[in-house]
């Protein structure tokens, strides 16, 4: 059984009189434990898609199952639900919350699932150490560099454990070389077993990828699942 | 997410922008503290002047002249066409109830008083010996007027502190004659200060025989007279009996009113307070307006912090926990505020009383819990609409806002 199964998406945004139809019948199926780069041109749909397979948007047509379960007709409280089990986001520009240190960001998704005290501080103790931020705990964000802030963010979007891990541009805001740690990270975190799922400009990521998705105008244009010869790009 | 969870997030989200909540805690407070202030002036009002009433005398009965609507208290009363004279015979004859314990009768006349050249104004209050008793006089020097019948015109005055003070100066008074009006009076007593009184300032009275001043001013109207019940428990059946029988002495005519001091206190207390309750009543709009702030502050708060919203969706938070943060951090907001203003309150009426220690500035418990009350429940109420904003906020517009 597939982990995430899109059939006949559709996403149309409504500008005044025009319409944008920002994913347009996409049918994608994607497995547990995958390593999926989503590409294409700006504009082309990529972050629209990312954010229906995070349940933070609904499709305007088809549905979406994840693990099985049709999740596009869940009330918002059990997509919430979804979301902070099952899903792991992580952001271009961090989205780190200012005013908590390193370790109370880590440890913001097991409060918001009511998770014990002594429950969390154990696991983000964890979590700093899995991902060498040890001696960064009681920093704030604006005293970490791009790399730290990424790798909290890395820890926060996994400290749920969840199923899928999806990123939207990682790697848009840091050097070449923290990049590459960062998505040096997140591939052994897929090889922990967490499907990922990336969005990405930068063909050289891509490739490193054992999926391509290329988007244009809201379609699926490549798959290359489905057309292993196809060239890349 | 927890209880205690939610508070430390909204405590922390509170205190990352210091200025902001201080302005609002800080417009909560002056509201809390204008109320405690402003009713305690009132309050304190009320208590001075019922202390001032408790200071005539205890368990008094006081019967004037002319007939009120209510049978209550009516200042009106005071410019009413008397229909039947009070008389002395009328005050000796409520001697005989039984839950009578002592009757004074009072005349009261202005004239002047004069001794070698001295001459000054003074109030004649013409009455008996009972009058000291009834309302608790002492004397300082001699004695208080001869116990005899009243209809007796014996040529003495007992006279109060400033009246001997002001005429006599170092000279001893009792045992001089003064002249008082056409009339020649000996001094056989002088009153200790008794201070400001409701209405006549004692210290600065020459009390004489009821029937002198009555023929000094040719006139056997009584200005009231005091009736002393024999116990608290008595008074209203004290009342109740001088009124049966004056009306009956007056040929079956009402024609006049018995209030008791209980009744008086009570129409000035229920005045006094009714006054306090209008002050907290405007000082309360006050609380309305920081309640106002702490919404405007509060949707400030929601829109400066979309992106964390939308951060805390894609993290699971329902609408819900979203909704419960932001309203912590408003109740927090108020309820600090109102704490803090109640210390402040509580503060300025310290500084009233040192100011002014003959005014018992107390804020009453009511206005206290009123006050906290209504900030707390401005402050959430005004608190829900910007949170349930944040809790529908739509996740993936609320991200692009990093
Ligand atoms: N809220 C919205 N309202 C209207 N149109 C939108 C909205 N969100 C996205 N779109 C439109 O949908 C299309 C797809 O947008 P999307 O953000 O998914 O593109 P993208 O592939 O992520 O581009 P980029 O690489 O620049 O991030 C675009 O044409 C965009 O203008
Ligand atoms: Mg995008």
């Amino acid at each position: 059984m597939a982990l995430i199964e899109l059939c006949g998406v559709e996403r149309v945004f409504h500008l005044g009189d025009s319409t944008v139809n920002a994913l347009a019948r996409i049918d994608v199926s994607i497995d547990s434990g995958e390593y999926v780069a989503i590409m294409g041109p700006s504009g082309s749909g990529k972050s629209t898609l990312l954010n229906l397979l995070g349940l933070l948007d609904r499709p305007d047509a088809g549905t979406y199952r994840l693990e099985g379960r049709d999740v596009t007709t869940l009330s918002p409280d059990e997509q919430a639900a979804v979301r902070s089990r099952r899903i792991g986001f992580v952001f271009q520009s961090f989205h780190l919350v200012p005013r908590l240190t390193a370790a109370e960001n880590i440890a913001l998704p097991m409060m918001l699932a009511g998770i014990a005290a002594s429950e969390r501080t154990r696991r983000v103790d964890q979590a700093l150490k899995d991902f060498g931020l040890n001696q960064r705990a009681d920093h704030r964000p604006d005293q970490l560099s791009g790399g730290q802030r990424q790798r909290v963010a890395i820890a926060r979007a996994t400290i749920m454990q969840p199923a899928v891990l999806l990123a939207d541009e990682p790697t848009g805001n840091l050097d070449r070389t923290t990049g590459d740690e960062v998505i040096h990270l997140l591939e052994t975190l897929n090889a922990g077993g967490v499907t990922l799922i990336i969005v990405t400009h930068d063909p050289k990521l891509g490739v490193r990828a054992r999926r391509q998705l290329v988007m244009e105008d809201g379609a699926l244009k490549h798959d290359s699942a489905r057309l292993p010869d196809a060239p890349v790009g | 997410m927890r209880f205690a969870d939610i508070l430390r997030f909204a405590r922390d989200a509170a205190a990352g922008y210091p200025l902001r909540t201080f302005l609002s805690v800080l417009a909560m407070a002056i509201g809390v503290a204008a109320v405690v202030v402003l009713t305690a002036l009132g309050d304190g009002a009320r208590r001075y002047v019922v202390g001032q009433f408790s200071s005539l005398g205890s368990n008094l009965v006081i019967v004037l002249p002319g007939r009120s609507a209510t049978g209550g208290f009516n200042p009106a009363n005071a410019i009413t066409k008397t229909p039947r004279d009070l008389t002395n015979d009328d005050a000796a004859g409520l001697l005989r109830l039984v839950p009578v314990q002592r009757v004074a009768p009072l005349f009261v006349g202005n004239s002047e008083i004069s001794v070698g050249g001295r001459l000054r104004e003074a109030v004649v209050a013409g009455t008996t010996a009972s009058y000291f008793d009834i309302r608790n006089f002492e004397i300082a020097q001699g004695k208080v007027l001869p116990d005899e019948d009243w209809n007796r015109v014996i040529p003495v005055a007992v006279i109060g502190r400033k009246i001997q003070e002001e005429v006599f100066g170092n000279q001893p008074a009792v045992g001089q004659f003064v002249r008082l009006g056409d009339r020649r009076v000996r001094v056989i007593g002088v009153l200790k200060p008794t201070g400001q009184g409701l209405g006549m300032n004692t210290d600065e009275v020459v009390f004489v025989p009821v029937a002198l001043a009555q023929s000094m001013f040719n006139s056997s109207t009584l200005f009231r007279i005091l009736v002393e019940a024999r116990g608290r428990n008595q008074i209203e059946d004290a009342k109740r009996e001088v009124l049966t029988l004056l009306k009956a002495r007056h040929g079956g005519e009402e024609d006049v009113t018995v209030i008791t001091q209980d009744a008086v206190l009570a129409t000035f207390d229920k005045l006094l307070r009714a006054l306090t309750a209008a002050v907290a009543g405007i000082a309360a709009i006050s609380l309305a307006v920081a309640g106002i702030l702490v919404m405007n502050v509060m949707l400030v708060a929601v829109t400066q912090r979309t992106a964390e919203i939308g951060l805390l969706k894609a993290h699971g938070a329902r609408g819900r926990t979203i909704r419960q943060a932001f309203l912590a951090e408003a109740a927090m907001i108020s309820v600090v505020g109102a704490f803090a203003g109640y210390l402040l309150g509580q503060l300025g009426a310290f500084m009233l009383r040192k100011a002014f220690p003959v005014f018992p500035a107390y804020p009453p418990d009511w206005a206290v819990i009123a006050a906290l009350a209504t900030a707390l429940t401005t402050g959430l109420l005004f608190g829900i609409m910007p949170a349930r904003r944040a809790a529908r906020m739509d996740p993936v517009q609320a991200l692009m806002k990093y």
